[in-house]
């Protein structure tokens, strides 16, 4: 796209196989999460499945996989701020001095 | 390109350049939309770890299986709304406006399957910080933290949903005057980002809210 002025379009299959795949995810991530225990790494499963079907919206859905390769570094990088926003504050929390909350 | 039915605006070299812009502008305010909701999905992770108990206990009374729905309907919205984009670049209006109608659609029953949510939660007393009058079982205080992370999330997706409804009409009430065709439908494509912004913070609110709890 861009120089050669033409859009990709993804055919109507493709979108198909997408909405088959993130049906089949939405099915999985509740029978893992209600049918089975990993214990605490019940969150990991549920975040990486979730994080499974981000990728296929964002690369099919939204077009990123054939889109202009800044739109990939736009969202990667505000992914990236979110992720120092939760270290900064884990860092933070993890190297105080305990004290006891009345909450 | 050709531009014989889009005359794009002056300072734009072509209408594939105004495309190119226009597009990098919504990802940019996606990009804002993500560090707001960022924010508070940080908030929750580091408060349910501080209190566990609290977040478990919150989250028992979540329906996942209204949450599931939702998640289905949501993700069937954006194969409509990707449907909506496909007939409109290729002048089907017909077919566009019905694939964007039934985005609507879908927007609608999930704002009413999360009516039935909230207007449970109400009922019960299960309510942000003070406002919280719900069971208050052994040894845990202050349930309503869950509640705050609860409503301010939700709520705040559930006006991006109605946010979304709305532009989706714009968007529809354009294709149905034939506004777009395969040289020009930018706006459905931008309002389409938007809306899979939408569906794509719903994919990670379903598990932390529903299902991990």
């Amino acid at each position: 796209m861009g120089q050669n002025g033409e859009h990709h379009a993804i055919s109507l299959n493709t979108h198909l196989k997408v909405f088959a795949a993130l049906i089949g995810f939405t099915l999985l991530t509740v029978a893992t999460a209600k049918g089975m225990d990993f214990g605490s790494f019940n969150w990991v499963v549920a975040f990486t499945i979730a994080t499974a079907k981000a990728f296929l919206v964002m690369a099919y859905f939204m077009h990123l996989k054939y889109d202009e390769k800044i739109f990939k570094a736009i969202i990667a990088l505000s992914f990236f701020f979110v992720f120092l926003l939760f270290i900064f504050c884990v860092g933070d929390l993890a190297t105080r001095i305990v004290q006891t909350s009345t909450l | 390109m050709s531009t014989d039915n889009h005359h794009h605006s002056h300072h734009f070299d072509s209408a594939e350049h105004e495309y190119a812009t226009s597009k990098e502008g919504i990802w940019l305010f996606l990009t804002s939309e993500i560090l707001m909701f960022g924010g508070l999905f940080v908030g929750y992770i580091i408060y349910s770890n501080i209190y566990p108990q609290v977040f478990q206990e919150g989250a028992k009374h979540l329906d996942w299986r209204l949450g599931a729905l939702n998640t289905i309907v949501l993700l069937t919205s954006s194969l409509t709304m990707v449907l909506g984009i496909h007939y409109s670049q290729h002048n089907d209006r017909k077919k566009a406006v019905f694939n964007l109608a039934v985005t609507i659609l879908c927007g609608a029953i999930f704002m009413l399957v999360k009516y039935f949510e909230y207007t449970h939660k109400i009922h019960e007393g299960l309510l942000p910080g003070k406002w919280y009058h719900g069971p208050v079982p052994e040894g845990i205080s202050n349930i309503g933290l869950y509640y705050s992370f609860y409503f301010m999330m939700t709520g705040l997706h559930g006006i991006h949903v109605l946010a979304g409804m709305g532009l989706i009409l714009w968007v529809l009430l354009r294709a149905q005057k034939g506004e777009f065709n395969s040289h020009y439908y930018t706006p459905v494509e931008g309002v389409g980002l938007f809306w899979h912004l939408v569906d794509l913070i719903w994919i990670f609110l379903f598990p932390l809210l529903y299902l991990v709890g």
